[in-house]
């Protein structure tokens, strides 16, 4: 999140010498950028352009020859209900896990800059959920939210909040499986969202936060008026990267769910890989899939907004 | 400030007092990180618990599922080494991951100087449109990279990951090596060239040491994403001895409407403990190269 540069007025011997490396210093700048300029521009920025003209197209896994459709595969969509339901549930699931990713993340960071012993054991737990392949840790989650065997009910039932026999069903109703699917998504992100966050929080000099102790400022009043404006820009960060993850995942809902209950837990990434590449409808799918880059543009620069405007001030 | 006198005695109740709250917050650490590691890690300990029950045990909804109601066994986990290609999996995960963070930090540490460094006016548009690129996520693409894949013949085969992750990959480490680049001063590489290193050299001689932390940062990021990856593979390779472990896994054991409980409990376990392992120890280094990067501005 580097705004600010601060640029040094140069001495005239180092001009001198810059002037004579300037042609090869533009040179080299190509050199080094070529290669990830390349490669791109021919597996994201073609690809991209593809998926767009896929989505005005007729193109389809049984007919892969390209016909123009125009606007059919965008009417198409929108006259699926189905399409406003993973659109709704996108937002959901994405804004109620990212407030959720930041705040539990801003607590596990707090614990883990704490002193303690055995910290090297409880940091190897936490970072579990966010380094084990995604697909592997949800089928964990898939036994643990079972409809007969599920661990949980088990606890439920022997404190006495379910009954004999009972079960919760966490995939098979529509808000539960709703919000199984977004604990599952959390539970993945917060350590990654902790590990940006301890950054932030190891970054602050040492020396106000104890000038504030001496000035007699309590832990909360600390917390509130030195801490998070300090690690704000970080919590952006954090809350960026939980955004990008959430709003273009599909892993958790496709494992756990596959969309189902009656696609009350569809999201739009699940229900285009659903259209284009299960259905074979390549062009329907691509239109789905659209219609994600405007909205994660739009939340990419409204957060990056917040972060100027917080280091600005 | 008046210094007041103290008495012995006020001393030593200010002295029990301090000591109370000191012991107090100490109990309250301890709590909040043995938390911490269950909220995280509950699951694996309970899939470590279940990689090694009967089927009898575990079938049995009435049973404790926290602990053995009959005798331990191993065979779900040696069924995983023997009738599935487990190894395979993780072989490809480990060596696709490699590969790929490799070629991202070819690509990107030199395209991360060339924006951060070597003022070009296109420099600042450059890195925004870089940034984008990040936006645009594999749901988008997977649909044309699968034709893309299919034209370069690579369909069906681990290596199509090679060539694609990248896309992943490339994009989110350039943006933060540029963050970890500037945070290194520019007199290092400014003296170097005084002592006669050409600017590539002072490039590789004193600004890569310096930002180090910032390099493991991205490796360690970038290997996570790389196993992680779900939607790429899914939709690419479909033949068992190509996958990796996150498609390779279900595919062998999920059957149908059978799942083989015990082993895919244990595939997870085993996959997670040596990432997060290494990751751990990495741990410091990423930090503090997000610190130097993210935070100084």
């Amino acid at each position: 999140m580097t705004v600010t540069d601060q640029r040094v007025e140069p001495t005239p011997v180092k001009e001198l010498a810059r002037r004579t490396l300037a042609d090869r210093e533009g040179a080299l700048a190509w050199l080094f950028l070529l290669p990830s300029v390349v490669y791109i521009i021919a597996l994201v920025a073609i690809p991209f352009g593809l998926a767009i003209a896929f989505a005005f197209s007729d193109v389809s896994a049984g007919d892969p020859s390209f016909d123009w459709a125009g606007m059919v595969n965008f009417a198409r969509a929108f006259d699926d209900p189905v399409f406003w339901r993973s659109l709704g549930n996108t937002f959901v699931f994405t804004g109620v896990s990212m407030v959720f990713i930041v705040l539990l993340g801003k607590v596990l960071a707090n614990i883990l800059v704490a002193d303690f012993r055995g910290k090297w054991v409880v940091r190897f737990l936490v970072l579990l959920p966010w380094t084990t392949p995604v697909a592997l840790s949800s089928i964990s989650w898939l036994w643990l939210l079972d409809s007969i065997y599920s661990p949980i009910d088990w606890v439920l039932r022997a404190v006495g909040l379910l009954g004999k026999g009972e079960n919760m069903v966490w995939l098979g109703e529509p808000g539960l499986a709703m919000t199984s699917v977004i604990a599952v998504h959390v539970w993945r992100l917060v350590p990654l969202a902790a590990v940006i966050l301890m950054a932030g929080l190891v970054a602050i000099p040492r020396d106000i936060d104890e000038a504030a102790k001496v000035d007699g400022a309590g832990y909360w009043r600390r917390m509130l008026e030195i801490t998070i404006p300090l690690v704000a820009p970080v919590i952006a960060v954090s809350a960026l990267f939980g955004a990008i993850f959430t709003f273009t995942d599909m892993a958790v809902v496709r494992v756990l769910t596959r969309g189902g209950p009656n696609d009350a837990t569809q999201v739009l990434s699940s229900w285009a890989f659903y259209r284009g590449i299960d259905g074979g409808d390549v062009a329907g799918g691509a239109a789905v899939a659209l219609f994600l880059f405007p909205l994660l543009l739009a939340v990419a620069v409204g957060i990056l907004r917040v972060v100027r405007r917080i280091e600005v001030d | 400030m008046a210094i007041q006198p103290v008495t012995a005695e006020q001393a030593a109740a200010l002295r029990r007092r301090y000591t109370r709250r000191h012991v107090a917050a100490r109990v309250g650490v301890y709590l909040a990180a043995i938390l911490a590691a269950l909220f995280c890690a509950g699951p694996f300990i309970w899939s470590a618990i279940t990689a090694f029950k009967q089927n009898r045990d575990l079938y049995n909804p009435e049973n404790n599922p926290f602990v053995f109601n009959r005798p331990a066994t191993p065979d779900h986990v040696t069924y995983l080494f023997t009738d599935t290609s487990f190894l395979t999996f993780a072989w490809n995960t480990l060596w696709v991951g490699v590969l790929v963070v490799l070629i991202t930090l070819l690509f990107a540490l030199p395209a991360a100087y060339a924006l951060a460094r070597l003022d070009r006016p296109w420099s600042g548009p450059l890195g925004i449109g870089i940034f984008l690129v990040y936006l645009i996520p594999p749901s988008l693409l997977f649909l044309s990279l699968s034709r893309v894949v299919v034209g370069v013949g690579l369909q069906d085969s681990t290596w199509s990951m090679v060539l694609v992750y990248p896309t992943i990959t490339i994009p989110v480490s350039v943006w933060l090596l540029m963050g970890f680049l500037r945070a290194v001063p520019k007199d290092v590489e400014e003296q170097a060239m005084v002592d006669g290193h050409s600017r590539l050299g002072a490039f590789l001689r004193a600004v890569v040491p310096l930002a180090f932390p910032g390099i493991v940062a991205v490796v360690v990021f970038a290997f996570t994403l790389t196993a992680s990856e779900f939607i790429y593979t899914l939709a690419f390779v479909s033949p068992p001895g190509q996958m990796p472990v996150s498609t390779g896994v279900p595919t062998q054991l999920i059957r149908g409407d059978v799942f083989f409980w015990q082993s895919l409990q244990a595939a997870t376990v085993l996959v997670a403990v040596p990432i997060a392992f290494v990751f751990n120890l990495f741990l410091d280094r990423f930090i503090a190269g997000f610190t130097q990067g993210a935070v100084k501005g």
